[in-house]
């Protein structure tokens, strides 16, 4: 039996920053493989350097040394506008701050990747509205994203990362600035979108929240110090 | 993301901080507004000089007396007494001029007029029949000043309709009413058409009377203030400049033409002299306009630098989400374009609003020109491109990570 190409192959990572002369390792010769359709929380305590690996895994910075290929593309060799296309076309991101266009609407932020891809704008309506009202938000299309909710508007964003349809959705700390009970509704979509066959990735500090995952990277100090399956899961 | 969207998404960006972008383009409105102003206006007033000079008379040369130089010290132009009856007269009769198609001996004074209750201080000419053709003054009741008057020296004026309103009221017609010049009673027998004009040149505050009268009965001078020739044609005037010169010359027993003691002046001069000093005006308002301009453009990129900063972690998040470099600097440049385009806009409106507030005021021509608002145009929004440049590129060159950790 070959074995299937990974979607993330990350070998000998390594990323030095400088500032005022003085090095800090943030990651020290990480390596792993992700596959199509895993849910993978990478945890760490906070300057742990899994911020810095969610960087580099979304294409937002560059390693100093090592290989990152995503989907068959090796990232390091790219530059600044072949990496904005990568953002664009491979990437769903998910953040802590949840980061939509403040005063705009739901839909419209939800179409602006499609717009910078140059889907045309009615198309891109059409496909924003499915997406939100698979989150659940078919009511909320033309509020402002100051009028709803903190979940809510991370429902937004979730269906803003699924619009490219994507190769891998990446969620820093998705829950960290929601209450604990819409938390547990925006994972319950996680967990719907990998059955469904998206690969996700998500960096968390919350123990409880990486327990939804099916399989857990842990990181020390720029190592990587275990990567087992999730048997609670 | 294709233009029109960009242009869309940029106008509702602007819409939300509606105060900030009013004042951002508040310098580009007065700018603009001031340009097109002052250029309509000089334009308007050089139109009215010129039109004014003309209706002084066509073919017009005048010679006046010049200071001569005693010493070192220089005299005001005008102010000596060289011209005299006789040197008109030659200028009439020499054989050595050709061009000349007549000539008109002239005295000028200021003096108080007076009737019954009324009284005004205005200009007195002394002409001759000739005058009314060659200064193209026409006579809209009675008669001008005939030979007759002028052989016997008799007291009669023809008087211009600001001096009729003045003291007898506007519309009346005064003709046969005396009035007093200095000392001396005068009948009126005539009165002259409005030839416009305003301030110490109105062509309307004069009255004439006999120049024999003036130089012997009221002001007690055998000189001249002025001779006005009118050529033959325009092309005649170079020559009639240089017959008379050299008569005159002869005439005052001058050998050295550099000490004239009179100067001739064609009509084209007075009118270039004067376009000169309307145009060196409207240049240099213009110039002052085109700095309050500069400082506008200042003040958007200002205003834009303050937005990229303030925008940083909305640049980051449209960068992670795939917008390029290029768009990046579109979106802004679009922006502050948008910012301009629309001051320079208001700013047409208003500046026309005020040259036709100016013409209404002082009933002048209101003159606006079609390539001055084209320029208006495109110069605003070549600001928005210059001085949106350099935020744009800043905005552009955001890292995505830094800018989204921005807080």
């Amino acid at each position: 039996m070959t074995k299937e190409t990974p979607i993330i192959s990350v070998k000998n990572l390594s990323k030095v920053y400088q500032t005022e002369g003085i090095e800090t390792v943030a990651l020290n010769n990480v390596s792993f493989e992700i596959n199509k359709g895993e849910f993978v929380a990478i945890m760490g305590p906070s300057g742990s350097g899994k911020s810095t690996l969610m960087h580099i895994l979304g294409a937002l910075d560059k390693s100093t040394s090592g290989e990152y290929i995503l989907g068959g593309t090796n990232i390091e060799k790219l530059d600044e506008d072949e990496l904005s296309d990568i953002r664009n076309q491979k990437i769903g991101f998910i953040f802590q701050a949840f980061n939509l266009l403040p005063r705009t609407t739901t839909i419209k932020n939800v179409m602006l990747p499609m717009l910078y891809s140059g889907i045309k704008k009615e198309d891109a309506e059409k496909i924003a509205t499915k997406f939100l009202i698979l989150v659940g938000l078919e009511n909320r299309l033309h509020h402002t994203s100051n009028q709803i909710s903190g979940g809510q508007q991370q429902r937004v964003a979730i269906a803003r990362s699924l619009v490219m349809n994507p190769d891998l959705l990446l969620a820093d700390e998705p829950t960290g600035n929601i209450a604990s009970a819409q938390a547990e509704e925006i994972m319950g979509i996680f967990t719907k979108l990998n059955k469904e066959g998206h690969t996700i990735v998500m960096i968390t500090h919350e123990p409880d929240i990486a327990q939804h995952a099916k399989r857990i990277i842990l990181i020390k100090d720029g190592h990587l110090v275990s990567d087992k399956k999730n048997n609670n899961c | 993301m294709n233009f029109t969207d960009q242009v869309t998404e940029s106008v509702s960006t602007l819409k939300l901080n509606k105060l900030r972008s009013g004042l951002a383009i508040l310098g580009i409105v007065i700018g603009i507004g001031s340009v097109i102003a002052l250029i309509s206006i000089g334009k308007s007033s050089q139109q009215s000089i010129q039109s004014s000079i003309q209706s002084l008379g066509s073919n017009l040369l005048t010679i006046s007396s010049s200071s001569q130089r005693n010493g070192v010290v220089r005299g005001a132009q005008g102010t000596s007494n060289t011209l005299t009856n006789a040197d008109a007269e030659a200028i009439k009769t020499s054989p050595k001029i050709t061009t000349v198609k007549n000539v008109s001996p002239e005295y000028s004074s200021r003096s108080q007029v007076i009737t019954g209750s009324q009284n005004t201080n205005t200009t007195i000419i002394g002409a001759v029949p000739v005058y009314a053709p060659v200064h193209n003054v026409v006579v809209e009741s009675g008669n001008f000043i005939s030979e007759s008057d002028e052989r016997s020296m008799t007291k009669v004026a023809v008087l211009g309709p600001t001096v009729v309103s003045n003291l007898f009221g506007a519309g009346s017609v005064p003709i046969g009413e005396k009035i007093r010049i200095g000392s001396q009673y005068f009948t009126v027998i005539g009165i002259t058409t409005s030839k416009g004009g305003s301030g110490p040149s109105n062509q309307d505050d004069r009255i004439y009377i006999p120049l024999s009268t003036a130089q012997k009965l009221l002001f007690g001078s055998k000189y001249l203030s002025s001779i006005a020739i009118e050529a033959k044609d325009a092309d005649s005037m170079n020559d009639a400049v240089n017959e008379i010169g050299y008569l005159l010359l002869e005439m005052h027993k001058i050998s050295d033409p550099t000490k004239a003691d009179f100067s001739i002046m064609s009509q084209a001069d007075i009118l270039s002299t004067a376009s000169s000093i309307t145009s060196t005006f409207t240049t240099l308002l213009s110039g002052v306009a085109a700095i309050s301009l500069l400082v506008g453009g200042i003040g958007i990129m200002n205003i834009m630098l303050v937005t990229v900063t303030e925008r940083t972690r909305e640049i980051g998040l449209r960068k992670a989400l795939g917008a390029k470099k290029k768009t990046i600097i579109t979106q802004f440049l679009v922006e502050s374009v948008i910012l301009t385009f629309t001051g320079g806009l208001i700013g047409i409106v208003l500046g026309v609003l005020l040259a036709y507030i100016y013409s209404k005021a002082t009933s002048s021509l209101f003159i606006v020109s079609g390539s001055s608002v084209l320029l208006a145009f495109a110069v605003s929004s070549v600001i928005g491109i210059i001085f949106g440049w350099y935020p744009a590129r800043r905005a552009s060159s955001l890292q995505p990570i830094e800018a989204l950790r921005y807080e």
